[in-house]
């Protein structure tokens, strides 16, 4: 009973959150309304015992990520923004495209249903201890390449930040 | 707790669905190239919170995983997408995407 309420507490402040960085003028609180709605994901992560998945999530998308895109925010200094919004059948046209694919996502899976465990709150994967044996044991080779990318991205991300010519 | 008090799967695919949307739309509306990175990044959370739904309800660890390793892809993506961001301002001084249109016809 108290988890259904965290539940539909957790995902309507999701909903509402993201909903609100869509309608929101200035980017800043665009900014601030994503990482509300990154908080409430966390949330959720920790409703289904993921607590692994919860902290990463955390410390990744509402420590870092977000970070960055406030100071990406806050170093491109944008005020001017109502040069010339986007014509009002444009608008239209894309909500009522975003509606009919939630629809028909909605009515595929209204019905599924998945008895297995008992609770997803006693599931026992999501901890560090046993996600932490798969991975160094099953998925050895993804972790390896995936400091490749990291290396990767660090190398471009300092490359296109350089000042001079290249 | 016994099954009857649970959450259905269901409910987790409705909800993410919606967050799905949400971004869909918010990457069609939007001209700031900042707030659709931003939505593109929502679909990207609404798929993980989806496979580590399953992954709980399955009793199957490599829906966690594979959440992991997206979470890797999206954190390379958004930096080297914000550094883009910035160059770009750097030379044309804006990222309205009405603007940055020169690929076009």
């Amino acid at each position: 009973m108290f988890t259904d309420f965290i539940f539909y507490f957790l995902s309507g402040l999701a909903l509402y959150s993201s909903v609100m960085m869509l309608l929101s003028k200035k980017p800043i609180h665009s900014v601030l309304f994503l990482t509300l709605t990154f908080f409430a994901i966390g949330g959720h992560y920790i409703l289904l015992n993921a607590q692994f998945l919860a902290i990463v999530h955390i410390i990744v998308y509402a420590g870092a990520i977000m970070v960055l895109f406030l100071f990406t925010v806050m170093l491109l200094n944008l005020n001017k923004d109502e040069r010339s919004p986007k014509p009002l059948w444009v608008k239209a046209t894309a909500i009522i495209s975003g509606i009919m694919l939630g629809l028909v996502l909605i009515g595929v899976f209204r019905g599924y249903d998945l008895h297995l465990i008992k609770h997803p709150l006693e599931s026992q994967i999501g901890l560090v201890k046993e996600l932490g044996q798969i991975l160094y044991r099953d998925y050895m080779l993804p972790f390896e390449i995936s400091a490749v990318l990291f290396l990767t991205a660090m190398v471009g991300a300092v490359l296109l930040g350089k000042k001079e010519q290249i | 707790m016994n099954a009857l008090n649970s959450i259905p799967i269901s409910y987790y695919l409705i909800f993410c669905s919606m967050l799905f949307c949400i971004g869909v739309i918010g990457v069609l509306i939007k001209r700031n190239a900042l707030v659709i990175l931003m939505s593109i990044e929502l679909m990207i959370n609404s798929i993980n919170l989806l496979l580590a739904a399953f992954s709980a309800y399955s009793n199957d660890p490599a829906g966690q995983i594979f959440v992991f390793f997206i979470m890797v892809v999206a954190a390379a993506e958004v930096a080297i997408g914000l550094a883009i961001i910035v160059l770009i301002y750097k030379t044309t001084h804006s990222i309205d995407i009405d603007v940055l249109n020169k690929l076009k016809w």
